[in-house]
């Protein structure tokens, strides 16, 4: 399979109705990204991210347009078709986390293969070895609410990649988090990303994400205000760490 | 058997049904982990229960006594001998007669709106037990869950409390008129009929409780099903 776009999207639009008003959350998003590329989309608050984010992950159905993951239209997916996307094609990582609070970190990364069909000791070896990828290897039965919330967002990458998904969407994942905690989010997603070859694609207001980003998508108003690479991004990045040198 | 297929070729394939065992594992664990929650939940049907007992309870002992009675009459009518505690016993028996008869008529009805009252409460706490969950079940719908097996989650879960919470309610209720019994009437009631009647009366027990609670969670398993995936997303409220 080496179709070279993971996701596309054409002509998105989503309208939400309040009222007499209705209000485009999305507008006409077009958007296509390679297998294995590192995609931030950034915007500010109430741009769209989030909702670009359902469409995609298959969580909300978008009023116009057409979502493809893997070259297959999502919009002719049955329920049973779509669960299957969720649980085998994409891994989701939220802001805030959402881990199950009554499983350990161990139940909460072995739960998608569990919806997988996968055996149970399958399941948990799998389980065991994606902890320890994020290097959580020495907490496998605590409870979220015995984690930090970095540790948290830990067991949620770890989940995220339980079934061996070609895309991971990651809304926020640094949003709860501070600084330094973000930083190594951001690194674990990177490294994921370059090892694994997942793809990612994450809304964020974090611009450390710039640094790992391959292209950056910039959202304004529910419409794609411009699409930058990373190699450009260098040569501003560049220059504004030049003109700092001069002062 | 081919599996459809996208224009380019991507094999569409459909999401398994899990296996009942593992929505029964995770249910488990459910009740077992918001503990005090779920015992709130049981609470409601144990009262009911014990209270729909502890009325059918009244009614098989009432009936044991009239047997007894009846049996002295007999006695008494054949020409035999009663000692002076039988004759009281005959006495009082015919004077409370019609008296409890109404009593206890009326007694199985509340007892009947007891229940009603409690399948009320259980659906408006499983519904805010869904409330409660929606993030929770809107990442489970995220990792890939089906709606059925949302569903199952919360039958499961209901079921299991309803039955035990049934069994306990019964044995209250029963332990209760049965010691009030003893106190009352001494041992001579406890006779086969007394032991037959109540083993029935567990089970009757165990079934109505069990079945109340299936139904009163029809309504907040539906809703949970078709919680959306995007829940998973909402901020806390
Ligand atoms: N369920 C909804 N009902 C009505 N309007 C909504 C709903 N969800 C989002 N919107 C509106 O759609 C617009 C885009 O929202 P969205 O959540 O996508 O923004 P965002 O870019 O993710 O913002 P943030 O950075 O704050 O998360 C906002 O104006 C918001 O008010
Ligand atoms: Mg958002």
């Amino acid at each position: 399979m080496a179709n070279e776009y993971v996701v596309r999207t054409k002509d998105l639009v989503k309208e939400y109705t309040m009222g007499d008003q209705t209000l485009k959350a999305l507008n006409g998003v077009s958007l296509d990204i390679f297998r294995g590329e590192y995609i931030s989309i950034m915007g500010p608050s109430g741009s769209g991210k989030s909702t670009l984010f359902n469409a995609v992950g298959g969580l909300d159905k978008p009023s116009s347009g057409s979502v493809f993951i893997n070259d297959v239209d999502m919009a002719q997916l049955d329920a049973q078709e779509l669960a299957y996307l969720r649980c085998h094609t994409i891994g989701y990582i939220f802001q805030t986390f959402n881990l199950i609070p009554v499983m350990t970190a161990l139940e909460n990364v072995t739960l998608p293969t569990v919806f997988a069909g996968m055996s149970t000791d399958e399941g948990v070896e799998r389980g065991i070895e994606l902890l320890e990828l994020v290097g959580l290897g020495g907490r496998l039965h605590h409870k979220p609410s015995e984690l930090s919330g970095g540790q948290q967002q830990r067991v949620a990458i770890a989940r995220s990649l339980a079934n061996n998904p070609s895309i991971i969407l990651a809304d926020e994942p640094t949003g709860n988090l501070d600084l330094n905690t973000g930083k190594e989010i951001i690194d674990l997603l990177k490294s994921l990303n370059k090892d694994q070859g997942v793809t990612i694609i994450s809304a964020t207001h974090d611009l450390k994400m710039l640094d790992v980003s391959d292209r950056i998508v910039w959202i304004r108003d529910g419409q794609i205000a411009k699409v930058e690479e990373r190699k450009d991004l260098d040569i501003r990045i560049g220059e504004m760490e030049g003109q700092e040198a001069l002062h | 058997m081919s599996e459809p297929v996208s224009a380019s070729g991507t094999v569409i394939r459909r999401q398994i049904k899990l296996p009942f065992t593992k929505a029964v594992e995770i249910s488990l664990k459910s009740i077992r982990i918001r503990f005090w929650r779920s015992m709130i939940t049981a609470a409601g049907i144990l009262l009911g229960i014990a209270f729909f007992a502890s009325v059918r309870m009244s009614a098989v002992f009432s009936h044991a006594q009239q047997t007894r009675v009846d049996e002295k009459r007999a006695t008494l009518a054949r020409g035999g001998k009663l000692s002076a505690e039988d004759v009281i016993l005959i006495n009082s028996a015919a004077a409370n007669a019609k008296e409890e008869a109404a009593a206890g008529t009326r007694l199985q009805w509340l007892s009947i709106m007891a229940l009603l009252v409690c399948t009320v409460g259980i659906t408006n706490s499983m519904l805010m037990s869904v409330t409660e969950r929606f993030k929770e079940i809107g990442t489970m719908k995220c990792l890939g869950a089906l709606d059925g097996f949302i569903v199952k989650l919360f039958f499961i879960e209901s079921c299991f409390l309803g039955f035990i919470a049934s069994v306990l309610g019964f044995v209250v209720g029963w332990l209760v008129i049965s010691l009030i019994r003893l106190a009352m009437d001494g041992v001579e009631v406890f006779g086969p009929y007394f032991w037959m009647q109540s083993l029935r009366l567990c089970g009757q027990s165990a079934v109505i409780g069990t079945v109340l609670t299936f139904l009163a969670t029809i309504f907040p398993a539906y809703r949970a099903a078709k919680m959306p995936p995007v829940a998973a997303l909402r901020a806390e409220v």
